[in-house]
């Protein structure tokens, strides 16, 4: 495959949320590509009409009671938020 | 080199004899806890295996053990009074639980895990949370935000990861026995570097609840011990059906232990020749020629098999377990807990910096990979396909389980590195899991023991066992640690 570009990287970083400095997005884009090119071996295995598996249990939608339960308490709860306000956990504005 | 002077035993006792000290009043827990802690304290500035010690706790706890012992309360456990060390990705009511980041540095659960709630249940004393690879993602235990733990063997090497402050906790002396997650490697990896039994149950066995997610489809809880009785021990306790997880399920079997003191003769072994890599060192694989030997005079039939999908695993484990994380790791936003960024004009820009910020080059790399992995575009070539090679490998095990009992490898292609060696080339450092991680992929049972010595520094070897054959693969084991005595190398620290 061809290496990553630091338009992918800079795109990749903006979907997860995650603020890099010019330097780490260098640093990443020449480790990803690197990996990406190890699994580019996959493509030669034969899976046509095979089904994925996405874990190995084979247990498909598990069922449980509604039961009412007490829940954690709001303190010990609320004691890790970085900003807080009473009950309230304080966020910074949704739109500028 | 060894050492087995008589303070020294005490140290490296296994559970079991503790608990046969605790029965016979030669020692109570408080003294086995009281002298863990001295020992801790000791020895830290060189290990650096426990990220939080919870001294006070552990007294009061083992307070309790004694009172229990006596016959007051509850019928005591295995492990009742026994001290012990909880990686710090276990979800610990009242205790800081950080996963090795920066970004939970600060964090106190409001609620134990499951395996964390039941180790409590059955008297066990934890002594603190065992350092890791940030997240747990990581071979050599060099990604922990709060420093590299060092192996007791060789204080300049790498314990393994990611459980390696469990590793050289119980190789050290400094708790009786580790609990650690296992996603690609992460107990049986760092168990053969430090010289203990480490052992990943099959997939389902321990709940995860309360275990910060890496994979959530490959990551089980599981034990690090100084025999393969303690590591059976330690599985009745933790292994439960839990609704709260629902990849859950109940063992088929009562007892871990069922057939730990049955014989080998006539168990159909499998060695699978791919695991036997070109990267592997001669010191390895002498060791694991010698152990073949061993199985073989126990009676065993060793037989050569092929495995050929095992050359694809890395590249199935490292767009999946990515994948994963890169989900599961979303919820560190700097809001609810952990690292906040309360400088920022938007709630946006604030995530992007406290995650900026909060986690390390390892995690960053693994979320933008996986992030990638099932990007628009991408998702079919990646996700998918390995997903699918997954279905493919996962046959390929049960197919070699129609005709063999276990399979045998070594855990590792190496011996313990040196801090730093392979810290800049993340692919040579995922290559230390290659041995481990088709285990994971399958969900299948595997455990590695303590199988020689090379240039000075533990040989691990690893059984596999067959979906829900944990019983089997700890039938082995026992056979092989009876047969051998390198289960009773200790580091001179």
């Amino acid at each position: 495959m061809d290496p990553l570009t630091p338009k992918d990287v800079e795109h990749i970083a903006q979907l997860a949320y995650i603020k890099l400095s010019d330097e780490e997005s260098e640093n990443m884009r020449v480790h990803l590509s690197n990996i990406l090119g190890h699994f580019a071996s996959l493509s030669i295995v034969d899976t046509d009409g095979v089904e994925a598996t996405g874990h190995t249990t084979d247990l498909n939608t598990v069922m449980r009671k509604d039961e009412v339960q007490s829940p954690l308490d709001q303190e010990d709860v609320l004691r890790n938020a970085p900003d807080r306000d009473g009950e309230f956990v304080r966020v910074r504005p949704v739109l500028e | 080199m060894t050492t087995q002077s008589t303070n020294s035993d005490f140290y490296f006792s296994s559970a079991r004899e503790l608990r046969t000290k605790f029965d016979q009043r030669e020692i109570s827990s408080v003294e086995a806890t009281r002298s863990m802690l001295e020992r801790i304290s000791t020895l830290e500035p060189s290990l650096n295996s426990y990220i939080t010690v919870t001294g006070e706790r552990a007294l009061k706890d083992a307070e309790a053990a004694d009172q229990r012992l006596q016959g007051t309360g509850q019928e005591p456990t295995p492990l009742t009074g026994v001290p012990i060390m909880v990686k710090d990705n276990f979800s610990t009511k009242d205790v800081e639980t950080t996963a090795a980041s920066n970004i939970l540095k600060g964090y106190i659960p409001p609620y134990d895990g499951t395996a964390v709630s039941l180790l409590k249940e059955a008297g066990a004393v934890i002594l603190g949370k065992g350092n890791l690879d940030e997240f747990a993602m990581g071979s050599s235990n060099e990604s922990s935000a709060f420093g590299p733990v060092h192996n007791p063997w060789d204080v300049k090497r790498v314990p393994g990861g990611s459980s390696g402050g469990a590793a050289a906790a119980v190789a050290a002396g400094e708790c009786f026995m580790g609990f650690g997650s296992d996603t690609g490697g992460s107990i049986r990896q760092p168990a053969s570097l430090c010289g203990v039994v480490g052992m990943k149950p099959t997939y389902g066995l321990v709940s995860r609840f309360g275990l910060l997610a890496f994979g959530s489809s490959l990551d089980q809880i599981g034990p690090l011990t100084r025999s393969v009785a303690d590591c059976a021990d330690a599985l009745n306790i933790i292994s439960s059906h839990d609704r709260r997880d629902s990849t859950s399920v109940a063992a088929p079997f009562t007892d871990f232990a069922q057939d730990i003191n049955a014989d080998v003769a006539g168990m159909k072994i499998g060695v699978p020749k791919e695991y036997l890599v070109d990267g592997i060192e001669r010191g390895v694989r002498s060791a694991f020629e010698t152990s073949l030997k061993t199985l073989e005079d126990l009676g065993a039939e060793i037989i050569e098999i092929s495995l050929p999908l095992t050359d694809h695993a890395l590249a199935v484990y490292y767009i999946i377990a990515p994948s994963e994380a890169s989900a599961n790791l979303s919820r560190y936003d700097g809001v609810k807990y952990g690292l906040g960024s309360l400088d920022n004009s938007t709630s946006a820009q604030a995530t992007e910096a406290a995650r900026g910020k909060g986690f390390g080059d390892e995690v960053k790399r693994r979320i933008l990979l996986g992030t990638y992995a099932l990007s628009a575009g991408y998702y079919d070539a990646y996700y998918k396909k390995a997903q699918q090679v997954r279905t493919l490998i996962r046959r390929e095990f049960t197919d070699a389980f129609l005709k063999f009992d276990a399979l045998v490898t070594p855990t590792s292609p190496t011996t313990a590195f040196k801090i730093g060696e392979k810290i800049d080339d993340p692919f040579q450092m995922y290559m230390n899991d290659v041995c481990t991680i088709p285990v994971n992929i399958a969900g299948l049972p595997s455990i590695s023991v303590p199988g020689g010595m090379s240039d000075g520094l533990p040989v691990g070897l690893q059984f596999i066992g067959p979906q829900f054959g944990d019983t089997a693969v700890i039938r082995v084991a026992a056979a092989y640690e009876r047969a051998t005595d390198w289960h009773q190398n200790h580091p001179l620290i």
